[in-house]
C-alpha cells in the first residue's frame, strides 16, 4: 500500500503528507467539540485518536465490540483488539452497547465507510448488482444501519471515484438524507429517530457538508486537489460552495502524532 | 454436587452436533472457537445452518469444508483485510452450490439471540427504517407500537440447536467465566438447546464461587466442557494470547482460490487429529510471540462474608 505524498502548498508547516494523512487530519478536526464517538477500524480509528490528542481531549471512544471509554495503548488492528479493553472505562455486552449506548442516544458521532454513496448521503455496503445474484457481495450492514439512525450525527470517510460516488446506489444499507432534507426530516420526526443523519463526508480530495436541502456540497478542497478531479471522480453534477476553501495542510504536530504515535508502521497512512 | 461434563472435543461434537442443525459459534473477534469449527469439519457434518454475527475466517473454513447449506449473519468479511473467498464464491457464482443467506444488522442479530434466550416471540429495535434490508429479508418486519407511539422493526427469535463458545475458564459443571469483550455469547448460549463450552483452563468450583459477577454462563445450561488451550487461535483470549493478525492477513491469499483452500484444510484440519497437534504444528515461537507483552491484573474486590 504505497501512496504518493503530495507537496504541500507554500507556507505549510510540513513538506509532504499522504492523502490518507490529509483525510485523517481533516476528520480529526471535524471532531472538535464532540464528546462521545463511535469508532470504526482503519482511518476513523486513527482520526479519533488524533482528535483525542489535539482538538477533543475529552473525547470518549465507543467500540461496537462492547467498549466505552477506550484508551488503546497501540493502534487497534481489528475492531475487537484486546488493547481496546485493557484500561477502558467499561467492557459491556453487545446488547448493552447497541441498546443503551447507541439506541439510548448517548453517541454524538458515528463513523461510516461506504462502497457506494449518493448525493444525499445514503450508503450501500451490501451488494453491487442485484441482491439475489450479486456481482460483488460486500460485508453488509454490521452496525452501520443502526448507527446511521441512532447516532446524533454521522461522519463518512471514503475515497472518491465514479464507482463509489454514484447517482443511484445498488442497495440502501444505511439511510442518509433519503430523497432530500424535507423528506428525511419528516421521516426522522415521525419515526422518533435520534439521529440527524450525515453531516460531513471526508474524501481523499476534499470535505463535503450537507446543505439545507440535504445534498452534499463541496466546501473545501485538499491542498493539491482540483475541481476537475472532483468532477472526474463523481457520478453526478456536484454542488460546489461559492466560497470554496482550501483545507489547511496537516501541521507538523499532527503529522508527528500520526507517524510517531498512532501509526508508526504506516499501515494505514502510507 | 454435580457430575463432570468434561469431554474431549471429538466426543462433544460427535454427541451434540448433528447433520441439519443450526449451529452458532459466537465470539466477537475475541474467543472464537476455531478448535470446535475444525472438529465439525473433520467429522464431516452436513447441511448445517451456521449463525454468527461476523462469519469471520472460521465460517469461511467450515463452508469451504462443505458443512453448511445456509448462513445467518450481520457482517461478512475478514475485518480490516478483505473478503471471505469460499463464502463469496458460493454467493456470487453459486458454485458448487448456492449458499442460502439470511441477513441482519449487528443489533438485529443480538436482538434475535435475546428473544431466543428470553422466550419472546420477537425483539423490537429502532433500526432498518428506510433501508433495503427488510425487502432482502422478509423476516425483518415493521410493527406498530401497541401504545400508539410509532413504528419499530421486529426480528424473530433465534434458537440454535447448538451454541459453542470459547472462554477463559469453567469448572467441571460448566459454570463459565469470561473477561474482556463479551460479544453476544451469553444471549446465544441461553437461546440454544445444547451448549458446548471450550475453555483455556478448567478450574475448581471454588474459583468460580469466589467471583460470581464474572460468570456469564451457568452450568445449568451447559452440556459439555472441553478443555482446549489455544483453541481460539487465530482469534484471541484476553490475558492469555493476542489475535494472530498475521494469520488474518495470510488468509486473504489462501481463500482466493479453491485449490489453496483445499490444501490449507488438508494440512491444518484433516491431517491433524485435534487442537494439540495444531498447536504443535504452529510452533513454539509463533505461540510465544502471541503472549501479552505484560500483565494488567484487575484489582481485587471483597464480596464480604455473611453468616
Amino acid at each position: 500500500m504505497s501512496e504518493a505524498r503530495a507537496a504541500a502548498p507554500a507556507g505549510a508547516t510540513s513538506a509532504v503528507f499522504s492523502k490518507s494523512e490529509m483525510m485523517i487530519v481533516a476528520a480529526a478536526r471535524e471532531l472538535a467539540g464532540q464528546h462521545v464517538c463511535f469508532v470504526g477500524v482503519g482511518l476513523p480509528n486513527i482520526a479519533v485518536n488524533l482528535a483525542q490528542r489535539t482538538v477533543a481531549p475529552d473525547l470518549e471512544l465507543v467500540y461496537e465490540a462492547g467498549v466505552f471509554g477506550a484508551r488503546p495503548a497501540r493502534l487497534p488492528l481489528s475492531i475487537g483488539d484486546p488493547t481496546i479493553v485493557t484500561g477502558a472505562t467499561a467492557a459491556v455486552s453487545m446488547y448493552e452497547l447497541f441498546s443503551f449506548y447507541l439506541q439510548g442516544g448517548l453517541v454524538d458521532v458515528g463513523f461510516l465507510g461506504a462502497a457506494q454513496i449518493d448525493r444525499f448521503g445514503n450508503i450501500n455496503t451490501t451488494v453491487i448488482g442485484p441482491y439475489d445474484q450479486p456481482k460483488v457481495r460486500l460485508p453488509g450492514s454490521g452496525g452501520a444501519c443502526e448507527i446511521a439512525i441512532n447516532a446524533r450525527q454521522v461522519f463518512v470517510i471514503m475515497r472518491q471515484s465514479t464507482r463509489s460516488f454514484v447517482e443511484r446506489i445498488d442497495f440502501r444499507t444505511s439511510p442518509g438524507n433519503l430523497g432530500g432534507a424535507e423528506q428525511a426530516e419528516r421521516i426522522r420526526r415521525e419515526g422518533g429517530w435520534l439521529g440527524r443523519g450525515p453531516s460531513v463526508v471526508i474524501t481523499d480530495l476534499g470535505i463535503w457538508h450537507f446543505g439545507d436541502d440535504g445534498e452534499m456540497r463541496l466546501d473545501s478542497l485538499h491542498p493539491g486537489a482540483t475541481v476537475d478531479e472532483i468532477r472526474a471522480t463523481i457520478g453526478w453534477e456536484p454542488r460546489i460552495a461559492p466560497s470554496l476553501a482550501t483545507t489547511p495542510a496537516p501541521t507538523a504536530e499532527e503529522l508527528r502524532l500520526i507517524r510517531d504515535e498512532l501509526d508508526p508502521g504506516g499501515a494505514y497512512t502510507q | 454436587m454435580s457430575t463432570s461434563k468434561v469431554a474431549s472435543m471429538r466426543d462433544a461434537v460427535a454427541g451434540l452436533v448433528r447433520d441439519g442443525d443450526t449451529v452458532a459459534i459466537e465470539g466477537f473477534t475475541h474467543l472464537i472457537s476455531f478448535a470446535a469449527g475444525h472438529e465439525i469439519i473433520r467429522q464431516r457434518r452436513r447441511d448445517l445452518t451456521l449463525a454468527r454475527m461476523t462469519p469471520d475466517l472460521i465460517y469461511d473454513q467450515m463452508i469451504a469444508g462443505g458443512v453448511a447449506r445456509k448462513l445467518i449473519f450481520s457482517w461478512l468479511g475478514n475485518p480490516g483485510v478483505g473478503g471471505l473467498g469460499a463464502i463469496r464464491r458460493r454467493i456470487e457464482t453459486g458454485q458448487p452450490a448456492r449458499l442460502e443467506v439470511e441477513e441482519y444488522s449487528h443489533f438485529g442479530m443480538v436482538g434475535r439471540y435475546t428473544a431466543g434466550a428470553a422466550n419472546l416471540p420477537f425483539f423490537p429495535i429502532r433500526s432498518y427504517f428506510e433501508t433495503d434490508l427488510p425487502a432482502a429479508n422478509p423476516l425483518i418486519r415493521e410493527i406498530e407500537s401497541p401504545y400508539g407511539d410509532g413504528k419499530v422493526f421486529a426480528v424473530p427469535p433465534l434458537r440454535p440447536d447448538v451454541t459453542i463458545v470459547h472462554a477463559q475458564r469453567a469448572d467441571a459443571a460448566g459454570n463459565t467465566q469470561v473477561w474482556g469483550l463479551l460479544g453476544c455469547q451469553k444471549e446465544a448460549a441461553f437461546a440454544a438447546d445444547r451448549v458446548i463450552v471450550v475453555v483455556e483452563e478448567l478450574v475448581d468450583e471454588a474459583v468460580i464461587r469466589a467471583d460470581p459477577n464474572r460468570t456469564i454462563i451457568p452450568g445449568l445450561i451447559v452440556d459439555a466442557v472441553v478443555v482446549e488451550p489455544f483453541g481460539a487461535h487465530p482469534s484471541y483470549v484476553q490475558g492469555a494470547y493476542d489475535r494472530d493478525n498475521r494469520f488474518y492477513l495470510d488468509w486473504d491469499a489462501i481463500t482466493r482460490d479453491e485449490a489453496s483452500l483445499d490444501a490449507w484444510l488438508r494440512d491444518w484440519v484433516y491431517d491433524l487429529d485435534g487442537r494439540a497437534a495444531y498447536v504443535e504444528k504452529l510452533g513454539a515461537d509463533r505461540v510465544a510471540a502471541l503472549r501479552p507483552s505484560g500483565t494488567a491484573p484487575s484489582g481485587v474486590v471483597d464480596y464480604g462474608e455473611y453468616r
